[in-house]
């Protein structure tokens, strides 16, 4: 009979040695970066090009997402069926985003075909004509599937709660409208793809088992494309003065979406990294402070989380669940109720140990697989960071102690800074 | 090809080991044969709620969670009509620590009042998070009910109402474990940078004193073939109106549930599938469309589900779908086609199979279905359909008599 009531002893995570595997780095004929892992057990890769055409460039709203959507809708020799069903051949899967300062074109594939897929992409890039009968179909389901939407209170939290903190006019908190999908003409987006496409400045990301001669593929169908420069503006802020609001969406509803959020400087802060485990410990795992008391104890929620937002320029952290429409109030009392402990007692030494622990260990576990390993590159390269950010968070993790963690709250978690949002 | 050994336990616990030295990890995953078709209908969700009692301690450790973050561990579980999984991921070094949990809670659980009442509450608002805030929320509480008249996919893994939630006592818990929760009926897969040594002797230490229960038969009521069209309407505060299609198609481990698959692929999924390019992009009758099936053990629905444009009558939105469908019926699709979306499968079992997880994951359940080498032969399956399967399966599931209709209409 195996001792049960003792747990087996452990190799504590933060005793292991953490390395992020290094990255190929090369440039094209034409100065585009590319950034490539080549590992994995399966015969699979993952390409993304990503662009200098987020909606931080947009003159107006949408035009940016819009434009980034119907790349793939047409070129002058394919429609938007004929693009799709040669992806769709080859089992490949092509996709498209737009993010705040970026927007991508990614591309899954076996690595056996990649050949066939390049010139597709660059004729996407070169070529795409946005055809005007793709941008009325575009914008009519938009605006049915915004219509949908809006009647989600989490989903109308999300574009509030980003609308205090940064401004409607600011990338960060501008969000859609009918009335603004109804604006767009083909003649915008058309002049936004030659300038941050056509045009643009973009770099390359490549994970996955990687043909032989990468390199040479690759400037053979982007090496001559202009690669431009960008020039990234400065965006006022424009925050909102008043902090708290109350807002009904549907009077039936029977919960409410509580978000919490506050402004919080970006990963080149000296507090940056050390925050990350003080919001780890609040709310960031499922044993965290939030989780166990506003789930486990009182069974308010499914869930409750606290992060930082995953932004270059300005980051804010945030709070957010969704519970019972009685208990948000009490809800929202139980978050300030948990800041208030963390700024009056340091950590203990065995809780903190848990954190550094399973923070470690949720490391080594997304550093295990090509994908995972080029996201961190990215994330480094975008946030004009190097690697040693990988080790001094690492560090962090490992060496932060309780008084600098309390110290951290009482700077940072007050209670009259954080807008509070319930979303009925 | 997905390497694995196999042995079990005197008490019945079967063990699957899949080494992979690529990785500093380990993973654990641990299958229970039982799921929501399993519950009494008058007392539907329980297998889902007790899937969140499990984490509430056991007879010898209080608290599940913390020693697994200690070790640097992380953990998650679901529950589905058919089977309920728990998995772990945890440094090699420290898998003891996985052994040493599952083990414990198989062996028994804490059973504490304060722990089912508040999952309770937990459950009730994970219920109304996903079932009852959202618009068209309820969809397939509707849709179960109205294909399925006998079988018990006739309700959701959430349960049918939320008083059978809110109802649960301790003494069902109990008699519920100790009933489905034993090694007769459980699967244990190890995978990651581990031997099949050291696994064995972990195994036999940890789980070979448990007793090994009753193997439990599932003898569910089965669901008699349907033979008239069902047809409901609802009319609520939604934006948009809505239709849902569904008929009947055939177990796991049929032959032609690799066929019904390629179809849906075939209507659905990519850019270029049938269903997208005619009704979204060509005819302009839908906002959105799908088609997909629900990949449960036994006779599954496959479904297809889209928004219609505002304005457009839906009649006009059905019968273009029932057009595509009779094209189906009455023209054989090329090879190009076919070939397509088997080279999509293809290329979505590589990359589901990046994940040691996910390797875990199936490793259990062809074991459960009876063998975990099924795992390996499911690309042959899927490279042997033909186009005459696909026309024949397709007049076969496509018939009036065997599909259930909802229209969800807008009162706005």
């Amino acid at each position: 009979m195996p001792e049960r009531k003792q747990p087996p002893s452990i190799v504590d995570a933060v005793h292991f040695k953490l390395q992020l595997k290094p990255c190929q780095h090369f440039s094209l004929a034409n100065g585009a970066e590319v950034y490539a892992i080549d590992a994995g057990a399966e015969d699979v890769m993952m390409m993304e090009w990503v662009f200098f055409a987020g909606n931080w460039f947009e003159e107006q709203n949408l035009v940016a997402a819009s434009a980034n959507f119907l790349l793939k809708n047409g070129t002058s020799n394919k429609n938007a069926f004929q693009i799709n069903e040669h992806f769709d051949y080859f089992g490949s899967y092509l996709n498209r985003s737009c993010y705040n300062e970026t927007a991508t074109i990614t591309l899954h594939c076996l690595t056996k075909h990649v050949k066939e897929l390049l010139s597709s992409v660059r004729e996407l890039i070169t070529d795409s004509v946005l055809p005007e009968e793709e941008l009325a179909i575009y914008k009519q389901n938009m605006k049915q599937r915004l219509k949908v939407n809006l009647q989600k209170s989490d989903f109308v939290a999300g574009r509030l709660i980003d609308s205090y903190l940064y401004g409607e006019d600011h990338p960060y908190g501008k969000y859609s409208s009918a009335k603004e999908f109804d604006s767009l003409n083909r003649d915008m987006l058309v002049a936004f793809y030659k300038k941050y496409y056509q045009q643009g400045k973009f770099m390359i990301f490549i994970a996955g088992r990687l043909p032989q001669d990468l390199e040479a593929l690759l400037n053979d169908q982007f090496g001559n494309l202009p690669n431009g420069s960008v020039l990234i503006k400065d965006m006022p802020l424009r925050p909102e003065t008043e902090k708290k609001f109350r807002v009904v969406n549907d009077p039936d509803s029977v919960q409410g979406s509580v978000r919490m959020a506050r402004p919080f400087p970006n990963r080149h802060h000296p507090d940056f990294l050390k925050v990350q485990v003080l919001n780890v410990l609040f709310g960031g795992f499922f044993g965290s402070r939030l989780m166990s008391n506003i789930r486990e104890n009182k069974g308010y929620t499914y869930g409750i989380y606290s992060f930082l937002q995953n932004h270059i320029h300005h980051s804010a952290w945030m709070i957010s669940t969704e519970a019972g429409r009685d208990v948000c109030e009490a809800t929202i009392n139980e978050v300030y109720h948990e800041m208030e402990r963390l700024k009056k007692d340091p950590v203990g030494e065995e809780e903190l140990k848990l954190v550094r622990n399973y923070m470690i260990g949720g490391i080594l576990g997304e550093l295990d697989g090509p994908f995972q390993i080029i996201a961190r590159w990215k994330n480094i390269i975008l946030n004009d960071l190097d690697e040693n950010y990988f080790y001094n968070s690492v560090n962090a993790i490992k060496n932060v102690t309780p008084e600098e963690l309390q110290q951290l709250a009482i700077k940072y978690l007050q209670p009259e800074a954080f807008y509070e949002l319930v979303v009925t | 090809m997905i390497q694995f050994e196999k042995f079990s336990l005197p008490n019945g616990l079967r063990v699957i080991v899949h080494r992979d030295t690529s990785t500093p990890m380990a993973v654990m995953d641990i299958m229970y044969d039982v799921g929501a078709r399993d519950e009494n209908p008058e007392r539907t969700g329980f297998a889902h709620l007790f899937e969140h009692l499990m984490f509430g301690g056991s007879v010898n450790i209080p608290n599940y969670d913390e020693p697994l973050q200690m070790a640097g561990g992380e953990n998650n579980a679901y529950t589905t009509n058919d089977l309920t999984n728990y998995y772990i991921q945890l440094p090699a070094e420290n898998l003891e620590t996985a052994f040493w949990l599952e083990s414990d809670r198989m062996l028994s659980l804490a059973f504490s009042e304060k722990s089912l009442e508040v999952q309770r509450k937990v459950v009730c608002e994970e219920f109304k998070e996903h079932y009852l805030t959202k618009p068209y929320g309820d969809v397939w509480h509707k849709l179960r009910a109205l294909a399925y008249k006998m079988h018990p996919y006739r309700w959701m893994t959430i349960g049918k109402e939320l008083s059978h939630v809110e109802k649960a006592k301790l003494e069902d818990v109990k008699e519920f474990f100790f009933k489905h929760y034993r090694p007769a009926n459980a699967i244990l897969v190890v995978a990651g940078n581990v031997t099949t040594e050291k696994v064995k002797e972990l195994a036999e230490k940890w789980f070979g004193e448990i007793p090994p229960g009753k193997k439990y038969e599932h003898n569910l009521p089965q669901e008699p073939e349907q033979t008239e069209e069902r047809k409901l309407e609802i009319n609520s505060n939604v934006p948009l109106d809505a239709l849902y299609k569904c008929w009947h198609i055939y177990p796991r481990m049929d032959r032609r549930y690799y066929i019904t698959d390629l179809i849906t692929d075939i209507l659905s999924g990519g850019g270029s599938s049938r269903l997208f390019q005619a009704l979204v992009k060509e005819k302009k009758l839908f906002s959105a469309i799908e088609c997909y099936h629900s990949g449960s053990t036994d006779s599954g629905l496959l479904t297809i589900e889209g928004k219609l444009i505002k304005g457009v009558a839906m009649k006009d939105a059905e019968s273009a779908v029932e057009e595509e469908l009779n094209k189906m019926k009455n023209e054989k699709v090329t090879e190009q086609e076919l070939q397509k979306v088997k080279n999509k499968v293809e290329s979505m079992i590589a990359f589901e199979d990046m994940s040691l997880i996910n390797r875990a994951n199936s490793l259990a359940y062809y074991e459960l279905m009876g063998d975990a080498s099924w795992i390996n032969f499911e690309l042959d399956k899927y490279a042997s359909v033909t186009p005459e399967d696909i026309l024949q399966e397709s007049r076969n599931i496509f018939r009036s008599t065997n599909c259930s209709t909802l229209y969800y209409l807008s009162e706005n």
